[in-house]
């Protein structure tokens, strides 16, 4: 396992995935966290009542989207210490987001590894940007 | 003038209530599944995601809690002159994973209030430090976030 954290470059990009939200999928997350906003699976109240182009995606969801993608990437290897993300601007049921990631910083003392997450719309801006810190095992 | 009057500033350092919340195996796996996990110990609810505590921590309301919009009203926040609510950050630190059977106590203490000017006018960032523990006082996972007020 040690030789995972040693090959481990800072610049090295992780693998990307793409998520395309169905109004199935949506209903149960928000059903998952007990959330009845309507915005989120009510398409006549969300476009004609709170003025959104379509039913809207959740903030936390993208949250949750982008914290997979380094726990994806670590496996067993090591544990999450810190998480952070923003949600910068809306997106809507239809759109693809794809979850980016790179290292942006390695403490060979400590074992831990600083990553730079986002969420990326299709024209390729970051809705969401964000960060974790992972710490490897010895 | 400040938008954040003496009475606002009196909420700094107030918590709400502990809320007591169960872990169980059910709940991980509604969430992994509708969140898309990939990994075995999350879909088959052995060990929660990171973000499932965000869940767990909504209240559960009576239905005639919930406004048209279907928000419940659970607003820990002292009155200011702006009243449109927004999603700041959030920064979470995981001291261990969650796993069923885990009994949590989960408090949040009204951190700090800041005003700032943005480009489109006067703002209020309100930041809330949430803490995780279980019954012996281990704590589990604790959060900073921020809401923004405009």
């Amino acid at each position: 396992m040690s030789n995972r954290f040693n090959a481990i470059v800072v610049g090295e990009t992780l693998p990307e995935r793409a998520f395309t939200a169905s109004n199935v999928s949506l209903f149960l997350y928000n059903a998952a966290i007990w959330n009845a906003h309507r915005i989120h699976y009510d398409a006549p109240y969300t476009t004609e009542v709170e003025k959104h182009p379509a039913v809207v995606i959740d903030g936390p969801l993208q949250g949750d989207w982008m914290s997979q993608s380094v726990l994806n990437w670590l496996g067993d290897d090591g544990v999450l210490v810190k998480f952070q993300y923003t949600n910068r601007r809306a997106s809507y049921l239809g759109e693809t987001l794809r979850t980016i990631a790179r290292v942006t910083a390695k403490d060979d003392n400590a074992k831990t590894v600083t990553v730079e997450l986002g969420v990326q719309n299709e024209a390729g801006d970051v809705i969401a940007p964000g960060s974790a810190l992972v710490r490897f095992s010895s | 003038m400040s938008l954040v009057s003496n009475e606002a500033r009196t909420w700094i350092g107030r918590s709400q209530p502990p809320i007591h919340i169960e872990v169980t195996r059910r709940d991980i796996q509604k969430y992994s599944v509708a969140t898309e996990q990939r990994q075995r110990k999350f879909l088959d609810g052995d060990e929660a995601p990171p973000m499932f505590l965000f869940g767990l921590l909504r209240p559960v309301l009576p239905l005639d809690n919930l406004g048209r919009d279907g928000i419940a009203q659970d607003e820990f926040l002292p009155d200011f002159p702006l009243k449109r609510i927004m999603a700041g950050g959030t920064e979470m630190t995981y001291h261990r994973p969650l796993c069923p059977g885990d009994k949590l106590i989960a408090t949040k203490v009204l951190a700090d209030i800041q005003e700032k000017n943005g480009s489109s006018g006067p703002l209020i960032f309100v930041s809330y430090d949430l803490t995780v523990e279980t019954e012996n006082g281990e704590v589990v996972v604790e959060e900073r976030s921020t809401r923004i007020i405009r």
